[in-house]
């Protein structure tokens, strides 16, 4: 990998657009943003990890991840990501390096025929190839063997450098983001673009939740060209620089890339949220004033407006008769992927009570916004140690934890009911019809009779009775 | 017997085999109050921890000593040792397993000495056990890592045997990757039956078995203990389960003198008919009347079953003793094994498998060969789903990992009564996808040549 890496992940850390840093002073953020992992008490996946869940759901390519079978023998088809079409995206592909490749550094050869062997065999419209920590070491030139690729079989192979152990999840995403900046996004013109054109950053379409926005983008008239990248297809990103505007959903993932493309295709952006009612709006709002500062007629500000004050109604309205099963209800909320403070704010307007909410990965101004939604810092977290959480639910402090997979056992074996909402989940939560959904989903876990039945104690620590036979 | 079968491609498509230090943590988490430790990268642990999750639907400890660029670059134990105290700080293990990964083993270093160094210099590092294996992802799969890790264990808490024999008579029960907690339970009640006591290593029964604990614990809450391993030199004999599991067996034997048997998998009539006539030889005691039952049952189950396998063509796919195993039994019932995918070439079982060829392989060879002998049943673990959907084919899931399925850690396999759950398990498969016959089925014009199908009329 070399020097080019490291200046890239320097750039990274110096990224203007990502509100942590610029509060920073400029010997800190030289430093960068990512904390030195503690040996033994580290959790959370590598930059590959990150770099593969940004990329992964541009379902028509072939993802070849470069190293020795870990990386992706135990890591593939783990997410999903829906595709509308197409289902290579699915399929895992690695080179599986032996102890030869290795020792012979025949590395380089291996991916170059395994590159070959994918185009033959699938004819994508691209090869995205990811490197690893393993042919990092080694010094394998993934970025060479890509660039002889796609001129010798004449198929774009588009190199991913984010060895794993250059970082956490969030610097992946960031490095993915760089990939398609330096080698997809502007490759491809377009013919006539749709009208009213615009990408979604940072939108993985987890279990389908681009499809519960797609609906209300195209009542306005709106298109969504690419999203990078959920459901998304190829050449769609590399023509997503003819988009009028840009949103981002996640947070800072891929801040980077909104910058860059404003930088370079004057396409403006800015951040926005499908969880919750009144995030919803806002960001529909959002998307319809930069439209019409970019050209499109003011009209649609109106009939915006029209949409959101029917939708929300008719969300209200669903919502309505689980209210007051909700109401007071105490929640634990414990996130990484979605932004905690959206998720808040769409519990408080059920009316449901946070006991706490992490904020591990959460920006400053992300934490902002949350101490106004909830009046103080005094709930928020950085992180729960596993026995700690065990022992508040344990205790009944909360009636169901909100977390991912990582913690859902321990709310599971305290007896107490868990809602996935995290990237692993089954379960589609974006846009007004989402919101309602997670409502149906809350009252199911909650009030699932199940709990008491579970509750109940042991035969042998009642004490005993002979009174059975009177059933 | 079988031809076996290297692929030359540089791609693997759809890997079929989960990583060595998966399976060297699997074993590790056999092991009571215990905290497996993978020396490499943040995501290595990240992955294999994501897939072990998925599969047990358990909380599962599982650490790493968190090799960033520059710890890998600059080389040295700093991260190794800052791991080990950190963890036994915070999670106060009574055993912590070791297993390196391929980063560490690329880099190559002395890890075994600076182990040692570490935890001679280290007061706080004294009331753990500490127990190193070597097993970098390039080379084998799960059942390597296993192994490598229960061999790993055997010889470094194994203690010889002094004085007199032990108080009640006892076996040693290595089990295999392949057994799952209910498997264990299932060997443990039999061996009990016949009045003699067992050490299970590695134990994942009282570990992975889904129990709900009254308190947290940081560490596996069962398993088996280090005085447990410590004694094993005092067994009766040894029971291993998987080619996979000599090694450890055979440490037992050559160094504590414990003799043993290697049983290559306990599914089907006659191994299991093997291991009662051992356990009536050990314990010198007749089997109780309720496995007498049982075998009964057994046989039964393939009276009734046979039919359905017989003539039935399947595809199997798995980690090499798993493949043999299985294929047995399919291949002992009159099924045709059409399709044998090994995910390594390192078991001498191999060339044992009922079939023309065993191709060493993924499961995009395993899909495409499949679909060339027309299988009628694919036998793999869950990241088969999309191969089945695409053939259109019923889906047996074994082995590792099964994330779309509930109750893998309940289900048995071995034993009469594992053999004969699974008999049925496969003949409602079978039941289950019978096609419905239509005229055309039998459409021959007589007096030409028959048309060369597949079709094999069932037997109702
Ligand atoms: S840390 Fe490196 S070796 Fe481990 S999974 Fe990530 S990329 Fe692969």
């Amino acid at each position: 990998m070399g020097q080019n890496l490291h200046t890239r992940i320097a750039d990274i850390f110096n990224e203007p657009g990502c509100d942590k840093n610029v509060a920073k002073e400029e010997k800190a953020r030289k430093k960068g943003c990512s904390k030195p992992l503690t040996p033994g008490a580290a959790a959370g996946g590598c930059a590959f990890d990150g770099a593969k869940i940004a990329l992964q759901p541009i379902t028509d390519v072939v993802h070849l991840v470069h190293g020795p079978l870990a990386c992706e023998g135990n890591g593939w088809d783990n997410r999903h990501a829906s595709s509308s079409g197409p289902m290579l995206y699915r399929s895992g592909f690695t080179t599986d390096m032996t102890e030869m490749d290795i020792v012979m550094g025949s590395g380089e050869k291996r991916l170059y025929r395994a590159i070959k062997e994918a185009i033959s065999k699938h004819n994508p419209p691209a090869v995205f190839v990811y490197a690893t920590c393993v042919p990092a070491l080694i010094g394998d030139d993934i970025d060479a063997v890509c660039r002889h690729a796609s001129e010798k079989l004449g198929t774009p192979c588009i190199p991913v450098n984010a060895p794993g152990f250059v970082g956490s999840k969030n610097l992946g995403n960031k490095l993915a983001g760089e990939a398609l900046l330096d080698h997809v996004i502007g490759t491809h013109e377009p013919g006539a673009m749709a009208p009213n054109s615009v990408n979604i950053l940072g939108e993985y379409n987890l279990s389908g939740e681009l499809w519960q926005i797609k609906p209300l983008l195209d009542a306005l008239g709106i298109n969504l060209h690419a999203s990078i990248t959920g459901d998304a297809r190829y050449h769609l990103v590399a023509s997503s620089h003819r988009a009028q505007v840009n949103m981002m959903v996640c947070s800072t993932a891929l801040i980077n890339v909104a910058r860059k493309m404003q930088e370079r295709y004057g396409i403006p952006y800015f951040e926005g949220s499908f969880y919750g009612i009144s995030d919803t709006s806002e960001a529909l709002r959002q998307l319809a004033t930069l439209l019409v500062g970019t050209g499109t007629d003011a009209g649609l500000i109106a009939r915006t407006e029209a949409l959101i004050a029917a939708e929300e109604a008719r969300a209200w309205a669903r919502i309505a008769p689980y209210r007051a099963r909700l109401r007071g209800k105490r929640v634990l909320l414990y996130t990484g992927g979605v932004k905690s403070w959206s998720v808040v704010s769409a519990l408080q307007e059920i009316g449901m009570e946070i006991v706490s909410t992490s904020v591990r990965k959460s920006t400053d101004n992300d934490k902002l916004k949350i101490k106004e939604l909830m009046g103080g810092d005094a709930h928020m977290v950085d992180s729960i140690p596993p026995r700690e959480m065990y022992a508040t639910l344990k205790r009944g402090d909360a009636d169901i934890m909100l977390s991912g997979g990582r913690t859902q056992f321990v709310a599971l074996k305290a007896r107490t009911p868990w809602l996935d909402i995290n990237q692993e989940r089954h379960n589609a939560y974006a846009g007004y019809d989402g919101m309602v959904d997670l409502v149906h989903a809350l009252d199911r876990a909650i009030s699932n009779p199940v709990w008491s039945d579970l509750r109940r104690p042991a035969p042998w620590d009642d004490a005993p009775s002979l009174s059975l036979a009177a059933e | 017997m079988a031809e076996i079968m290297h692929g030359r491609k540089a791609l693997s498509s759809n890997p079929l085999k989960s990583s060595a230090p998966l399976g060297a943590s699997l074993a590790y988490l056999g092991m009571a109050g215990s905290v497996p430790l993978l020396h490499g990268s943040q995501g290595c642990t990240s992955f294999a921890l994501t897939l072990a999750v998925r599969h047990f639907k358990e909380a599962i400890p599982m650490q790493t000593t968190a090799m960033d660029e520059i710890a890998t670059i600059l080389g040295g134990p700093s991260n190794l040792e800052e791991a080990l105290l950190n963890l036994t700080k915070r999670m106060k293990p009574s055993f912590i397993g070791i297993a390196s990964t391929a980063l560490v083993e690329t880099r190559g270093e002395d890890i075994v000495g600076a182990l040692k160094l570490i935890v001679a210099a280290r007061p706080e590092l004294q009331g753990v056990k500490i127990v190193y294996a070597s097993a970098p992802d390039y080379d084998g799969a799960m059942e390597d890592g296993w192994s490598k890790a229960t061999a790993a264990i055997v010889e470094a808490l194994v203690e010889p045997a002094e004085g007199a024999a032990a108080a009640s008579p006892f076996v040693n029960l290595l089990p295999g990757v392949n057994q799952t907690p209910a498997d264990i339970e299932e060997l443990v009640e039999l061996i009990e039956s016949f009045g003699l006591g067992v050490v299970v290593l590695p134990d994942i029964s009282g570990s992975l078995d889904g129990v709900v604990p009254d308190a947290y614990t940081a560490t596996t809450f069962g398993g088996t203990t280090v005085q447990q391993v410590a004694g094993m030199s005092r067994a009766l004999h040894t029971i291993a389960i998987g080619e996979h599991m000599r090694r450890p067996a055979e440490i037992l034997r050559d160094r504590f003198g414990v003799a043993g048997t290697l049983f290559p998998t306990l599914t089907g009539l006659e191994p299991n008919d093997r291991l009662i006539s051992l356990l009536i030889a050990l314990s010198g005691r007749p089997a109780p009347a309720r496995l007498r039952r049982q075998r009964s049952q057994l046989v039964d189950a393939m009276l009734d079953g046979h039919f359905h396998f017989g003539g039935r063509r399947v595809a199997i796919a798995a980690d090499p003793d798993q493949l043999y195993g299985l294929s047995m039994v399919f291949g002992g019932m009159g099924a045709e094994i059409v399709t044998a995918v090994s995910s390594t070439s390192q078991s001498p079982l191999l060339a044992r498998v009922p079939a023309a060829q065993v191709v060493v392989g993924d499961l995009s060879d395993f899909e495409d060969l499949a679909a060339a002998a027309g299988a009628e049943l694919l036998v793999t673990n869950s990241h088969g789903r999309q191969a089945a959907e695409r053939l259109g084919l019923p889906h047996l899931r074994v082995g590792f990992p099964i994330f779309d399925r509930l109750g893998t850690a309940h289900r048995r396999l071995v034993g009469y009564r594992g053999t004969r759950d699974f008999i049925f398990d496969v003949a409602n498969i079978v039941l289950a996808n019978l096609p419905h016959h239509h005229p055309e089925d039998f459409a021959r014009i007589p007096g030409e040549e028959a048309h060369d199908g597949h079709a094999v009329a069932a037997t109702h």
